[in-house]
């Protein structure tokens, strides 16, 4: 059995910033999973009416899947090795050697594809995050960082999951890295994140972007029963709900991770204003769940026409929490 | 398709608030509902503040809210997938309907899951078509379902 020595599998709330935050860990740059998510300015709140998933129209509550293997590296000043293949047999290959070799790796994968997953999670998601950690005759260990403890798959099944064709499709991709920097000016990087994260979501010139996005949705659920039936606004409902709290998330759509990052940005800049964001963005996370259950209530007991008018106070009410803690830090220069 | 009704597609569970007056994500406000999803397959991991206000890890057994919209989308599946079984015993429906429903796919997914166009996987759905189909097509229907083949080919006699 190859398995790769001193890896301790850590549990994390979301698959990508957790591969991240282990990697680099690994090569020597202990960061938690907040100050990864946050670094990468990965916050966000997109409502893409015009790109559908599972004839539901895409909402994320931060940046596309991909986003923090492509750009955190660059802004650490880690080297960073990236690689896709089109050919699975090398690719399949080429990881045997890394195994092997005692490297450790992240790939991406398709949840689909992924037995050791609950059948009714297995969606067509094609940019789930994983570390390869050993391989034990026709099995790979796998520390998957939203699973609680190490998990197997069998090569047959991890070769089909890594050429899965489709949306964001992930060609086999294998990452990791190479040198990372002796330290790093957190100071410097926190402050430049926030900024990107701030300008993103408040002024952001697309009006499905930031809080622009989020008072975009607002107004389409107003009018979402008077356009289709029933079915469909428990769905587009249900749809909201599934992409804050179930799709990798670790609930409050990514705001109590932020909220996270914030206090412990505090703790080394000292500027009593992400403090005090921090505890808002706690609070903002809240007001995000009050929503999810308001949402729920109508996808179990069917929908008024009040309600919807009273669920779309609720998202505003979430849009107007959050463009507070923007401009509170946009202090942050 | 008839239109369901939404009491009878819920699980009958109880929906609580959230608990407490403030504001503030707490550890002993994470929900534990040891929801069914989970069972079996351990929990999951969110952010949450202890008694001194400090950000920690805490792991979750799920919590109802997700389950009654992941619920909600996955019967609907499930029962598409036991209409499309039905017509295709007799031969009214295509095995392709009954798989794709029955992994959560509609015909956009499918055809990007397979690499085919919308417009082929439409006619692949509809019975006298997929009768006609090639043994080499049908071998990537199979394995992207993770079947045999001969459960597409015999289908009345192997499900």
């Amino acid at each position: 059995m190859d398995l790769i020595a001193n890896f301790e599998h850590q549990h994390f709330a979301h698959c990508e910033s957790g591969v991240m935050a282990t990697l680099l860990k690994y090569h020597g740059l202990p960061l938690s999973e907040p100050m990864v998510f946050g670094l990468s300015g990965a916050l966000c709140f997109a409502y893409l009416p015009f790109l559908k998933m599972g004839n539901m129209p895409v909402i994320s509550y931060r940046m596309f899947p991909g986003y923090i293997v492509k750009n955190l590296p660059r802004r650490l000043g880690v080297k960073y090795f990236r690689r896709t293949y089109k050919n699975p047999d090398l690719a399949m290959a080429q990881l045997d050697e890394f195994v092997a070799a005692g490297q450790l790796v992240g790939l991406q994968t398709s949840v689909y594809y992924s037995p050791y997953f609950p059948p009714e999670m297995r969606f067509q998601f094609n940019a789930h995050n994983i570390i390869i950690v050993g391989k034990e005759a026709d099995e790979y260990l796998v520390s998957d960082p939203v699973f609680d403890h190490l998990e197997k798959i069998k090569s047959a099944d991890l070769k089909k999951a890594r050429f899965a064709r489709g949306f964001s499709a992930p060609k086999g991709l294998v990452h990791y890295p190479l040198v990372c920097p002796d330290s790093l000016d957190l100071e410097k990087l926190i402050r430049k994140s926030i900024k990107k994260t701030v300008r993103m979501m408040l002024y952001a010139p697309l009006p499905w972007i930031g809080i622009k996005g989020i008072n975009h949705l607002a107004r389409k659920v107003v009018k979402i029963s008077g356009e289709h039936n029933d079915r469909y606004t428990r769905h587009f409902l249900g749809n909201i709900v599934r992409m804050q709290e179930e799709i990798g998330t670790g609930g409050g759509g990514f705001r109590f991770m932020y909220a996270a990052f914030l206090q412990e940005a505090y703790g080394i800049i000292k500027l009593p204003v992400l403090k005090e964001a921090s505890d808002r963005m706690t609070a903002a996370g809240d007001a995000w769940r009050m929503f999810a259950l308001e949402c729920v209530r109508v996808v179990k007991k069917g929908c008024a026409s009040e309600d919807l008018g009273h669920i779309a106070r609720s998202l505003k009410r979430c849009g107007e929490n959050e463009k507070q803690i923007y401009r509170m830090l946009k202090a942050v220069k | 398709m008839q239109k369901p009704q939404p009491s009878s597609l819920q699980p009958e569970i109880d929906l609580p608030g959230i608990d407490g007056g403030d504001n503030i994500m707490k550890i002993k406000e994470v929900p534990q509902d040891d929801i069914k999803t989970f069972r079996g397959y351990g929990t999951k991991t969110v952010y949450a503040v202890d008694e001194n206000g400090q950000y920690t890890r805490v792991s979750t057994s799920g919590w109802d809210a997700e389950e009654v919209v992941l619920r909600d989308v996955v019967n609907d599946f499930e029962k598409a997938a036991q209409d499309a079984k039905v017509r295709a015993m007799k031969g009214e429906a295509s095995p392709i309907e009954y798989f794709m429903n029955k992994y959560f796919m509609d015909v956009p997914a499918l055809a990007a899951g397979m690499g085919l166009a919308r417009w082929r996987v439409k006619r692949h759905l509809n019975p006298g078509v997929f009768n006609k189909l090639s043994d080499k097509l049908l071998q990537r229907y199979a394995d992207f379902f993770q079947v045999d083949i001969h459960t597409l080919k015999k289908f009345k006699e192997t499900i």
